[in-house]
């Protein structure tokens, strides 16, 4: 291969693993818009997305790679998966809002923020002590399809993740920007108080910030189990640090920030991989998070985090 | 029986802590009236405010509106019922446009043709704010922003305006303007009780005034018993020359 080559290569497979985290970036952005408060757990809530997605995809009796489906089958699986993947992460997220982080909500200081700590350590040791230690095959319904683009490699399940998580961006932009509940999500994220004079009810605002985040987390860890094929109980920690970097680096709190901040982590940790050494890229990638914080705390398209008074 | 007041605080307490903020306070304010609050500087004006908004609770005492007690009803019911807030220090949702905050005003009541007859009136009283429909709130001058707060809480239609120092921080011009537009909302129909630093402007358009100090209402009466109070003339009035009536 040739160095073009590779560099497309690794574009590629980085703008695979970076729709991954601005996935997962989008959930610390829009809970810390509006609560300032970063939420650990959103870490093993993608991790249990993860085990959920490959439990559904088994009640449709797939397994590891064995069963390849295409056409309309494939499309209902991935629909179904995706949907009901969504929707018990999103449950997750909220049932973690409203029975962990709500009772806690006047309290000052750092509280918050540890609790969120103990439910991710909760969610990691119950899927870790239910599901065991091992790495788990996830069910891959996806034909092998490879498209050449000069020397490098296009599979058909990058496009997949690709399409899936444009459009769910896309959906939550519009949401945020266009139905009235994401406009009350903006008013609080800018102004909680004034929002709340205007007859938001701030709690049903932080229960929908948490619903999508989680959800979109969910989808994230069945990308990831399409794309590595295998789960985990360990593969919150690292996606996770490294959604979050995404988060901060596109300026936490802002929404189209932490979808760009997602695609160049993916790309940096890519092209690490290729050109350093894959065992450098947490290494680079963390750098530039320590580098953002010192330089342009506001990352690099500013926050849009509660103004303060 | 007579027609219950709109607004009215019996015995009001409120704490912060073990802060004593507002002390055995009572209003009441009448359909049709502007009222003016007046005091100085901590002495519980916009505590008065977010305790009618419910964002603080009373430690003891009543707060109607209406007739009804509202004051273990959370914000949003008490919105729902007619009171809106004009905020101090403008508060807009700073990055989005002036049109989003207009429709943020009408949060709680649904689009059709009524939030269109409101959205026409708030372009009628503020042609700048038509004007600058499409921009972001945060990029409007001080002026500008009192008229899109105004407008905002208009578009929820309320029976009960609360403004809180509506001429904060802004030139001549615009105080001269604000309260020109206190005064055609109130004959449109809408009871006004405003939080005012601006004695002299805020006596000079409202009905009747209560004096805040320190937590307790030491003087209310009309705007003109006032006006002619020494005490007011002495403390507040200060720079102003009060014509012989």
């Amino acid at each position: 291969m040739t160095t073009f080559d590779l560099l497309l290569q690794q574009t590629i497979n980085g703008l695979s693993l970076g729709a991954m985290y601005s996935l997962l970036a989008l959930g610390f952005t829009l809970v810390y818009g509006i609560l300032e408060l970063i939420n650990f757990a959103h870490f093993n809530v993608f991790m249990v997305g993860s085990f959920i997605a490959m439990g559904v995809l088994q009640l449709f009796g797939l397994n590891g790679q064995e069963v390849i489906l295409t056409g309309l089958p494939l499309a209902m699986v991935l629909i179904a998966a995706f949907a009901v993947t969504m929707v018990a992460s999103g449950a997750l997220g909220v049932a973690i809002e409203v029975l962990s982080l709500r009772p806690l909500r006047n309290v000052k200081g750092p509280a918050a923020m540890i609790t969120t700590i103990g439910v991710s350590y909760i969610l990691f040791n119950v899927v870790l002590l239910s599901q065991g230690a091992d790495a788990k095959n996830f069910p891959n319904p996806l034909p092998t399809k490879r498209f050449q683009i000069g020397g490098a490699t296009l599979d058909l399940r990058v496009i997949l993740i690709w399409i899936v998580a444009l459009a769910l961006m896309a959906g939550l932009y519009v949401f945020v920007q266009r139905s009235k509940m994401g406009k009350a999500m903006r008013a609080t994220a800018q102004d909680p108080e004034a929002a709340r004079m205007m007859g938001v009810e701030v709690d049903r605002v932080i229960v929908t910030a948490f619903f999508l985040g989680s959800a979109l987390a969910g989808a994230g860890g069945l990308i990831f189990g399409l794309y590595y094929n295998f789960t985990s109980f360990i593969i919150g920690f690292t996606a996770g640090l490294r959604a979050f970097t995404a988060a901060v680096l596109g300026g936490i709190g802002n929404v189209p920030g932490a979808m760009v901040g997602g695609v160049l982590i993916g790309l940096i940790e890519a092209m690490a991989g290729q050109f350093i050494a894959t065992a450098w890229a947490d290494v680079i990638i963390f750098s530039i998070l320590v580098l953002v914080l010192v330089f342009k705390p506001a990352g690099l398209f500013g926050r849009l985090a509660p103004q303060k008074s | 029986m007579p027609e219950p007041m709109l607004l009215e605080f019996r015995d009001v307490n409120t704490h912060y802590g073990d802060l004593h903020v507002l002390k055995h306070v009572d209003y009441a304010i009448a359909k049709g009236e502007i009222i003016a609050l007046l005091g100085g500087n901590a002495c519980g004006k916009s505590t008065t405010m977010k305790t009618i908004m419910g964002v603080v609770r009373p430690t003891s005492g009543t707060v109607q509106f209406d007739g009804k007690a509202i004051e273990r009803l959370p914000t949003a019911e008490r919105v729902r019922r007619g009171i809106a807030p004009v905020l101090e220090a403008r508060r807009l949702f700073p990055r989005m446009t002036v049109f989003e905050n207009l429709e943020m005003g009408a949060y709680l009541r649904k689009r059709g043709t009524e939030f269109d007859e409101d959205l026409e009136r708030v372009y009628d009283l503020f042609p700048r704010v038509k004007e600058r429909r499409n921009q972001i709130a945060g990029t409007l001058s001080g002026g500008e922003q009192q008229m899109v707060a105004m407008g905002r809480a208009l578009m929820a239609r309320p029976r009960l305006l609360c403004m809180d120092e509506p001429s904060m921080g802004l030139s001549p011009r615009y105080v001269e303007q604000v309260f020109d537009i206190i005064q055609t909302i109130n004959r449109q129909g809408t009871t006004i009780f405003m939080v005012e630093q601006n004695a002299n402007m805020a006596l000079s358009v409202a009905h009747r005034a209560y004096v805040l100090q320190t937590g307790q209402v030491v003087l209310s009466g009309t705007a003109e018993e006032l006006r002619r109070n020494p005490l007011i003339r002495e403390a507040y009035l200060g720079e102003m020359q009060v014509p012989a009536a």
